[in-house]
């Protein structure tokens, strides 16, 4: 067990380095740091003010070789600064990176969690409901409905949301954020209904795939001949036994929390990761990009690794190798 | 050569691809049975399928000419390659500024209009004719869910055959390759790729197609695995069949039908994301998902303006609803395991 968690661990961070020349490739090799320079500075600036930027950026070393210190280049700079989360100024606006992702997560977090857990019991529940109706038409119904929720873009869910409860029914601020505990829940009402909109009908699917393809199976027809009633064989027998297949949803799943959904938060005005990320793309900021990125990959790895190690405590039938 | 000629030519290609590969489908008796059962589960959807596509290819038809010299705005008719599509509008089909479904005149400013009761669907705020935009739409759906799985589908082939079939080192290398893409959440590798690769439809398909093929590649790569262990593969080795003949003739036709099931699987994911990027503004011109982007103001004002975010929603929402629709059914028909389950 100990050996496949160090075994586990080190290939992740293998993952992490090959995630890292990835970002190396398209950041300082295929995009150019002049061509970066051109676009944070504005086209017309005299070109010692180019150059001036470049430097300050640290731009301005030998991308992979330096003949005269092997260890002074973009490609050991860039290693170095990421493994030790010293992420440097914005390309847009020089603030630091580090700072304002440790600030954003906390709003991400207020819009994600609570799309996430109550998505995940209703998802859940709702899953249960349609699979101990299956093959009648409240099943062939839910899967209609769930397709048709799937088949309608994120874009119009907002827009749509913040028409006609935002608008029309003016239940909840159309956009905005406020952190101070008592109006926090007003703000964060009409996007994180949306975001269980959005998501709800690939979710209840998804479960309800797992929970049908688990009553196929010998053990729930056990279940019934020793006289156990279909609520219960649902709810202890199937919900246990699909455990597997909801827990890697789960876990891989958390590192999105914190990255933020960047429409959601971008059109609520949620100052968290994901409007920072939208910022990035608009302001051409590779740095916060590059940050932003490798955030969201180092958590998912970690995640990945907890999934791993979860099997063994959800299913003692997994033995790790 | 004339950039809408040489466009003409691969339209006409990809056309020849498909109906070469449709009958090479039929003379297989499997896959005419999946066909048929398909058609008969889903005529629907499939009919809406075809009559989007059918627009798309209308809309990727184009050659100079065919306006009238007298007439006012053919100017740009005599001289420019324009589609079916665009034909089928006269060609000075426009406005000033926003109109209401039908109207005779403007929307705002009430001036009447060069053409009253013409536009169907209204127009927008350079008085383009929706109906005409939304129908445009289609070729760029179209070109996205096809040119990325043209990426993806070689791509993971390729990948997860090798990997699967030699297994060690190579193996190895394109896991390795796989689990550092899939490490990366998707929207982010997606932006980053688009970031640094520029943007324009290509460079949007290519970001998709290496965001989109390490799924596929690891489906691939796991039946691989199984079909190398069959015995007909081990019999095929024993008796000194050449490794690629074992691929080609053995490993890829059995491969087949995942290959549907992700094509239509894949197509309605990637048409949405597309949808997204638009909104960050790293889309594809004159997508739906820019239509709705632009269109997001609109509610805003008074009154409101409907018809140009109901038209393009409606379009995306009716070509993804088909394809997934067709896509469940297909992989209920291809899939052996759902077969299983349902004895």
């Amino acid at each position: 067990m100990f050996a496949y968690i160090v075994r586990r661990t080190a290939y992740g961070f293998a993952v992490v380095l090959g995630v890292l020349l990835l970002l190396f490739v398209l950041f300082f090799l295929y995009a150019d740091p002049s061509e970066m320079a051109l676009r944070a500075v504005g086209e017309k600036a005299p070109p010692e003010v180019l150059t001036q930027w470049i430097v300050n950026h640290g731009y301005d070393k030998p991308a992979i070789w330096n003949p005269e210190d092997p260890a002074d280049t973009l490609l050991v700079e860039h290693f170095r600064r990421m493994l030790t989360f010293d992420f440097g100024r914005s390309d847009a606006d020089d603030s630091p990176i580090a700072e304002r992702i440790r600030r954003g997560m906390g709003p991400s977090l207020a819009v994600t969690i609570p799309i996430f857990t109550i998505g995940l019991v209703l998802g859940i529940g709702l899953a249960l409901f349609v699979a101990y109706f299956r093959e009648t038409y409240i099943d062939r119904m839910g899967v209609v409905l769930c397709v048709l929720g799937m088949s309608v873009s994120i874009l119009l869910y907002i827009i749509g949301g913040q028409f006609v409860i935002g608008k029309l029914l003016r239940w909840f601020p159309i956009s905005g954020f406020d952190p101070s505990p008592s109006v926090v829940a007003r703000f964060l009402a009409l996007p994180v209904l949306v975001g269980l909109a959005e998501g709800i009908g690939g979710s209840v699917r998804f479960y309800r795939t797992v929970f049908i393809e688990e009553t196929n199976r010998d053990y729930v027809r056990t279940a019934r001949a020793k006289g156990c009633g279909d609520g219960r064989i649902m709810a202890r027998h199937v919900l246990r036994n699909a455990m597997i297949p909801i827990l890697t949803r789960v876990v891989v799943s958390i590192p999105f929390l914190f990255t933020g959904s960047l429409l959601l938060e971008s059109f609520f005005g949620i100052p968290g990761l994901g409007s920072m990320t939208v910022d990035a793309i608009q302001g051409n900021d590779f740095a916060t990009l590059r940050a932003i990125v490798y955030i969201g990959a180092l958590l998912f790895i970690v995640a990945q690794i907890a999934t791993d190690i979860a099997y063994t405590w959800v299913d003692p039938r997994v033995r790790l190798e | 050569m004339e950039s809408h000629v040489l466009s003409n030519i691969v339209v006409a290609s990809l056309l020849a691809g498909g109906v070469l590969a449709l009958l090479a489908a039929r003379r297989s008796d499997l896959w005419r049975a999946a066909g048929g059962e398909l058609l008969r589960r889903r005529p629907i959807a499939l009919a809406v399928i075809a009559a989007f596509v059918l627009i798309a290819l209308l809309d990727s038809v184009s050659w100079i000419g065919g306006g009238d010299p007298s007439a006012e705005g053919s100017v740009l008719a005599l001289h420019q390659p324009r589609t079916v599509i665009d034909r089928l509008f006269p060609a000075d089909f426009k406005e000033r500024s926003y109109s209401a479904p039908l109207a005779d005149f403007e929307f705002y400013d009430g001036a009447p209009l060069a053409n009253p009761g013409a536009h169907l669907l209204g127009t927008d705020i350079l008085g383009r004719d929706v109906l005409y935009l939304a129908l445009k739409g289609a070729r760029v759906a179209l070109l996205i869910g096809g040119l990325t799985s043209l990426i993806v589908i070689p791509l993971a082939l390729l990948m997860g055959v090798t990997a699967g079939y030699f297994g060690g080192r190579v193996d190895d290398v394109v896991f390795f390759v796989m689990s550092t893409l899939a490490s990366i959440p998707t929207l982010l590798l997606l932006i980053a790729l688009i970031m640094a690769l520029g943007r324009g439809p290509v460079q949007v398909c290519v970001a998709m197609g290496v965001t989109g093929w390490v799924g596929f590649c690891r489906i691939v790569r796991g039946e691989t695995f199984k079909l190398r262990e069959l015995d007909y593969v081990q019999a095929a080795r024993a008796l000194g069949v050449s490794e690629a003949r074992i691929i080609f003739r053995h490993i890829l036709p059995n491969l087949m039908h995942l290959v549907v099931i992700t094509f239509v699987l894949l197509f309605s994911g990637l048409v949405l994301s597309e949808a997204i990027l638009s909104y960050l503004g790293i889309g594809i011109d004159g997508s739906w998902g820019q239509m709705i982007d632009q269109a997001r103001d609109e509610l805003a004002r008074d009154p409101i303006i409907w018809w140009n975010l109901c038209a393009a929603s409606a379009a995306l929402f009716c070509l993804i609803l088909a394809v997934n629709f067709v896509g469940d059914a297909v992989r209920d028909i291809l899939d052996p395991r759902t077969l299983r389950e349902k004895q």
